[in-house]
């Protein structure tokens, strides 16, 4: 279909012929990596180095060891002498019965059960919640016709936290699962809209423009400029957006769940496990935490160019 | 030298016709054109010089296709610029580079955009990007690159869609002044080579003087053409021509013409910032002794 710029302008030596100082152009960064010498440097060199190294990460150890330590011993202490002055420790479960429950935990099958089932409704929600979100986000971001249509009626459903739609959305859903990930679904879904919109208003006007010099035509310029230049808005609301996912999961799993970590910490309240309860949520946390840290990883992954900046050198 | 220098050459013809541009309705409406008409022949290098807010990068801006004339037109070889498209590579002032790309990937978007195939579009960036000496830097980002090899890329990637013209806008402005010599010289390399057409806009006399063939100047705003000065400066030019008295001239004669249009610039802006009564009586050669 293309033929005619097939290189007419395909002659790179007759060009260093003829113009010489073309190529003396001289590069203007040096981004040569420093020489990896640590394999051959004296032992004590060596030393030297680690020891700079330790001395510069040390302080971060020493304080967060700090700082979790007296955490756990603050709760060791106060459930040991059952501390009841205004906040009762009287039924708290002590670091050490909520260990020994936990190691029994490992061995439990309906354990991982819970954990794969609650795992399983934050991924089902939150990649619809994705999809749908930076969808909707671009187009209502790119065109005024779908941001008159789309923007009112999520504007009045944003403000109803998802936990509201509970008896609801048992109501709208055949079952039970679909209902908990809907719930799960809506709770990421409007902080990753409105980032989305947030980034396809903040993308540079000079980049559209030069996209459209360069003959991009409305949906190549949607998908090849717009989205790309808004993601790390975007991943903003899907860091967000993970973070209320969990929020709603939870909460839904305790409502109406069978199954699912929030579940089981809610039945081990009602069965008067009260270490088990401790597990749950320290495990909720856990996976809260290994989700927004997936999250992370993924951003660093598809947007390397982010991230220049502070590491210098090659990608 | 080349065949297309031959080929290009018959393209790349821009006509302004009577143009005017005004912003906004009735009242308050701002005319940032007023009538200008003039042309770039194909081959050419024309640039538009005049003070800041003149209306320079509006009349670039519907040559590109950004803007719509209030009245008058403009045509690329006889077609009407009523939007953007590849047949006109522009060159931004400010770096317009796609952060998420590396250099490579960034000259390939308009090739891909006309949906040449991968392997072709890569030989054909790998040339490009030698001929402006960046060999090497292909798969770096944008961010890595300096000032001036950013613009180079620019330079780069609008040239490789084989555009009829170039309209490049104050590209080096944010240069530093070793740094736009050296972009001077290889922009002028590359036109040669290409044999395209290019209109640039700068407020810097000397910038225009070494590459122009041919130089407008537009009056304070509204801007109309008020003077067409020709360059018959030999080529290739070098630091040197400007030294020669020729070259003088010239720079004298746009110094003059363009420092009486910033003082009715100036003059405006002192009287709109509430400094009423302060007069200024130098004459435009009084001006453009101290500035």
């Amino acid at each position: 279909m293309h033929t005619a710029p097939t290189l007419d302008y395909a002659v790179p030596q007759a060009a260093t012929a003829e113009y010489p100082s073309l190529t003396l152009a001289p590069p203007e960064v040096a981004t040569t990596p420093e020489p990896d010498t640590t394999s051959t440097l004296p032992g004590w060199q060596r030393l030297q180095r680690f020891a700079a190294w330790w001395r510069a990460v040390a302080p971060g150890i020493l304080m967060t060891t700090l700082s979790l330590g007296l955490f756990i011993a603050f709760w060791y202490v106060a459930t040991k002498y059952r501390w009841d002055f205004y906040i009762r420790f009287t039924h708290i479960p002590s670091p050490g019965e909520v260990l020994s429950n936990a190691a029994n935990l490992v061995h439990s099958n309906k354990f991982y059960h819970n954990m794969g089932m609650s795992l399983r409704r934050i991924l089902l929600g939150f990649t619809i919640a994705t999809g749908l979100g930076v969808g909707f986000g671009l187009l209502i971001g790119q065109y005024r016709l779908a941001r008159g249509l789309l923007l009112p009626v999520f504007e009045v459903l944003r403000p109803i936290p998802a936990i509201a739609w509970v008896p609801m959305a048992i109501m709208l859903w055949p079952s039970n699962e679909t209902s908990i990930v809907f719930i799960t679904f809506l709770g990421s879904f409007f902080p990753i809209l409105l980032n989305t919109i947030h980034g396809v208003h903040s993308v540079d006007p000079v980049l559209l423009r030069a996209g459209r010099c360069l003959g991009a035509k409305d949906f190549a310029l949607l998908h090849q400029v717009i989205l790309p230049a808004a993601l790390p808005h975007i991943f903003t609301g899907l860091t967000i957006g993970m973070g209320v996912a969990w929020v709603s999961l939870i909460a839904a799993e305790m409502i109406s769940g069978q199954f699912g970590i929030g579940y089981f910490t809610w039945e081990a309240y009602s069965l008067i496990q009260y270490a088990d309860i401790a597990v749950g949520m320290i495990v909720i946390g856990l996976l809260g935490l290994a989700c927004s840290g997936g999250i992370r990883l993924l951003g660093t992954l598809l947007m390397p160019w982010v991230s220049i900046n502070t590491k210098g050198g090659r990608p | 030298m080349i065949s297309v220098a031959n080929q290009a050459s018959v393209r790349g013809h821009i006509l302004v016709d009577h143009l005017r541009v005004r912003f906004g309705h009735d009242r308050s409406a701002v005319e940032a054109v007023s009538d200008v008409s003039m042309a770039v022949q194909p081959g050419e290098f024309v640039s538009i010089i005049g003070p800041s807010g003149c209306g320079k990068s509006t009349l670039l801006n519907v040559v590109a296709g950004f803007v719509p004339p209030s009245a008058g037109q403009v045509t690329l070889d006889g077609k009407t610029t009523d939007k953007p498209g590849a047949d006109r590579g522009m060159v931004f002032q400010q770096y317009s580079l796609f952060p998420w790309m590396s250099v490579r990937r960034n000259v390939e978007f308009g090739l891909k955009m006309q949906g040449m195939e991968k392997s072709q579009r890569q030989s054909a960036a790998r040339t490009l990007l030698g001929l402006a000496g960046l060999l090497g830097f292909e798969n770096h980002y944008p961010e890595q690159l300096s000032g001036g090899m950013r613009q180079r890329v620019g330079i780069v990637r609008a040239l490789a869609t084989s555009p009829q013209v170039l309209l490049m806008d104050e590209p080096f402005g944010a240069l530093d002044a070793q740094t736009r010599v050296v972009m001077q010289q290889i922009l002028t390399r590359m036109w040669q080579r290409f044999r395209i057409s290019v209109l640039f806009i700068t407020h810097d006399i000397d910038e225009s003087i070494f590459l122009s063939d041919r130089v407008y100047v537009m009056t304070a705003r509204p801007g109309r053409i008020k003077a067409e000065i020709p360059i018959p400066l030999p080529r290739p030019r070098t630091p040197d021509t400007a030294i020669t008295a020729e070259y003088l001239a010239i720079k004298h004669k746009l110094r003059n013409l363009i420092s009486e249009e910033s003082l009715k610039a100036m003059g405006g802006e002192l009287k709109d910032g509430g400094l009423g009564g302060f007069d200024i009586d130098v004459g435009p050669q009084g001006v453009a002794e101290l500035i």
